[in-house]
């Protein structure tokens, strides 16, 4: 018998299409004690590359993996146990963590399929997370301006570890149709009403990013009995501030050229605007339809001033549901609002990106 | 996870979602229907290589099967293409354009200009090109420099599945005369490729991998060459950047001459022979507008001046490979004035 004291950090799954991940730098050695959310180590995939935050504290025994290694999503990275844990036991987890790598059978892990489903007529795609035996109303992730629920990838998961977590794309997004209607706020906000009615969700902790904030709160203005819980992560509408030249150009950019330097002001850390970011957003800018769709959806967003169109605060007077804003401190997109109750982090406007770690902790305390 | 297919099959997609979509779109080439020995249309070969393989039913009338006279097909594709009508020619091997030169070069390349923009000719013309089939000189060469030399054409050389459906929907909706170059090798590499239509647009390169060291620019099946080449690099610490123009008319020029200011190096890697070449073009370009940035002479990794060999053995010689890659790469990086 392992003792069960014994916690093992394990290499994350950070999207759909993570399979390993490469161990970049190790930010605590063994000896050190970590807290819950202490940044680990630094992980690159071919997609992305990220800082893994602890998911245990205690004292760590051991380091497996080293710089350079390439490791399979599941692969065992740390162990940490109690000093008392004699030497023996933890080497033996050591051996059954490199006997797994070796035998290869991490590699071909259970990869959840996105799903879809017809709402008024559209498609919408959509990916469900969840732990064994969920409990509570599952989490519902809604993207912003030209983003999916892949932006998610580092949210998701862990959202999921203890009940259900589901990530959708909007109408004129990701895999879901391309046809937007008269892309109103109105719109998105009925399509998520429905999409919970065709999944059969009674009631749903909202988390919207962006334009997808706004969404969540038409959801709960007009349908509260369906509203657990709003989590409005750097939300559209809650001041007439907004980069217009960012929103204008990534609607009409149609070339590498002109969408890279658009995208970084995205995040305030510049080396997570990869080459892979920006070629995923390209693909997806290219499909037929979508730059319809974004040119429709831009005239809710701005007015004909560059101002913001929406007006989230307002419609969120009355509405009697638990609302957390939160807000990245260097969010170049929409600026931090004045006289607004917000938890600020440290990212940019893709603060679920950035400060994943922050933005699960702030979502989980609703649950 | 997205969805997977092959080059031959996205480009059969490609077509289908575009008759599809606009019925001025039609078919014609050799061996849509029939071929040696088959009964005819009952079964619809889809060219020799079975590119178009179900359209013919799928769009009765559409599809034409056309004798073995390319210089008479694809002049009938081009004036259709005048008269408003989007044709998508296949002529088997790029081998045998010689035949239909006038319609191509003096013709379709000609009217926009000639008439002052008053005409358009939007025909493609999809060809097959490159060695490795086996199949001897006269169905193995890469003559894309031959049409890039002609202003009026657009030359496309998708390198994997995703471009090749993006490229030839942009080829089938441009209102120019493109060429559509294929090569034999690629038609059963998979890669994820969305369901809906899509476009790339004509002259962006694709940065295949990120470097810093030495930029190699690397056409068609080239690519997976130099990618081959840069994983091995990268174990000897040289940090390789590969750009895939995709289209060579027109030319991603601006991002290769950035690329080249970051490295200093430049390896071209190109199948074709090697005079008068996209090798010695692009080699010429940036000699010319990135100099003061070279720290190396270009490296060109070509065939060499000859036909392409019959014979397995010599014609795998004529081939670029990896290592060829990967010496020319180190020839670069270990310069000495």
């Amino acid at each position: 018998m392992t003792d069960d004291r014994i916690q093992r950090v394990t290499m994350p799954k950070w999207g759909l299409s993570m399979k390993t991940g490469k161990i970049v730098e190790w930010f605590v050695g063994e000896g050190d004690t970590v807290a819950g959310g202490d940044d680990l180590l630094d992980i690159e995939t071919d997609k992305i590359a990220g800082t893994l935050e602890s998911p245990v504290e205690g004292l760590i025994r051991r380091l497996i993996a080293e710089p350079g290694e390439d490791l399979p999503v599941g692969a065992v990275l740390a162990v940490v146990a109690p000093e008392d844990v004699p030497d023996a036991e933890i080497d033996a987890v050591v051996e059954e963590a490199k006997a797994a790598i070796a035998s290869g059978a991490l590699e071909v892990g259970d990869e959840p399929e996105p799903q879809v489903v017809d709402v008024g007529g559209r498609t919408i795609s959509y990916l469900t997370l969840a732990s064994e035996e969920p409990a509570g109303d599952p989490v519902v992730l809604v993207h912003g301006y030209g983003g999916d629920k892949n932006s998610w990838l580092f949210v998701q998961q862990p959202l999921a570890e203890t009940g259900t977590a589901i990530a959708l794309d909007l109408p004129g997004h990701g895999a879901s149709s391309k046809d937007v209607g008269d892309g109103s706020l109105a719109m998105f906000a009925d399509t998520v009403k429905e999409f919970l009615n065709a999944l059969g969700i009674e009631r749903a902790h909202l988390v919207g990013h962006s334009l997808g904030g706004a969404v969540a709160a038409a959801v709960a203005r007009s349908a509260p009995e369906k509203v657990a819980s709003l989590t409005l992560l750097a939300p559209v509408g809650f001041g007439p501030d907004a980069d217009a030249e960012y929103l204008r150009g990534f609607a009409a950019a149609t070339s590498r050229r002109e969408l890279k330097p658009l995208v970084g002001r995205l995040f305030a850390d510049q080396s997570q605007v990869t080459r892979q970011l920006v070629d995923d957003l390209l693909r997806y800018k290219r499909i037929d339809g979508v730059d319809k769709a974004l040119s429709a959806v831009l005239g809710t967003l701005l007015d004909a001033d560059g101002h913001q169109a929406i007006d989230t605060r307002s419609l969120l007077a009355d509405v009697d549901v638990p609302v957390t804003v939160v807000w990245g401190s260097a969010d170049r997109i929409l600026p931090v609002p004045d006289g607004v109750e917000l938890e600020q982090v440290e990212a940019g406007h893709m603060l679920h990106m950035e400060a994943a770690g922050d933005v699960v902790r702030l979502i989980q305390r609703r649950r | 996870m997205a969805r997977s297919i092959t080059y031959r099959e996205a480009i059969n997609e490609a077509l289908a979602q575009e008759m599809e979509r606009d019925s001025s779109v039609i078919v014609m080439g050799e061996d849509n229907a029939g071929g040696a020995g088959s009964p005819g249309e009952e079964d619809a070969w889809g060219g020799v290589l079975g590119v178009t393989k179900g359209l013919y039913h799928q769009f009765p009338g559409r599809v034409l099967d056309t004798p073995i006279s390319e210089s008479a097909f694809v002049g009938a594709a081009i004036g259709a293409a005048t008269g408003g009508m989007r044709p998508v020619a296949e002529l088997m091997f790029i081998d045998f354009m010689g035949v239909c030169f006038d319609q191509i070069f003096n013709q379709a390349a000609k009217f926009r200009y000639m008439f002052g923009g008053k005409a358009v000719t939007p025909v493609v013309i999809r060809t097959m090109w490159g060695a490795g089939l086996r199949a001897a000189a006269q169905h193995s060469q890469s003559l894309l420099s031959v049409f890039t030399h002609i202003p009026g054409l657009k030359v496309v050389a998708p390198s994997n599945a995703y471009d090749a459906k993006g490229l030839l929907i942009q080829s089938i909706r441009d209102d120019d005369p493109v060429i559509f170059a294929e090569h034999k090798l690629l038609y059963d590499v998979a890669a994820e490729v969305p369901e809906e239509s899509y476009t790339i647009p004509f002259g962006e390169a694709n940065i295949v991998r990120d470097g810093s060291d030495v930029t190699i620019v690397a056409i068609g099946r080239m690519v997976a060459m130099a990618q081959e080449a840069a994983a091995q690099l990268a174990s000897s610490g040289i940090d390789a950047e590969i750009i895939d123009p995709r289209t060579v008319s027109p030319m991603d020029w601006d991002t290769i001459l950035e690329s080249v200011e970051n490295t200093g190096r430049l390896v071209v890697v190109d199948e074709a022979n090697p005079r008068c070449s996209l090798a010695t073009d692009i080699a010429a370009v940036v000699a010319q507008d990135a100099f003061s940035s070279l720290m190396a002479p270009p490296q060109l990794v070509t065939g060499p001046h000859t036909p392409v060999p019959f014979a397995d053995s010599l014609e795998d010689l004529f081939i670029p490979d990896a290592q060829r890659v990967a010496n020319a790469v180190k020839t670069a990086v270990e310069w000495k004035r």
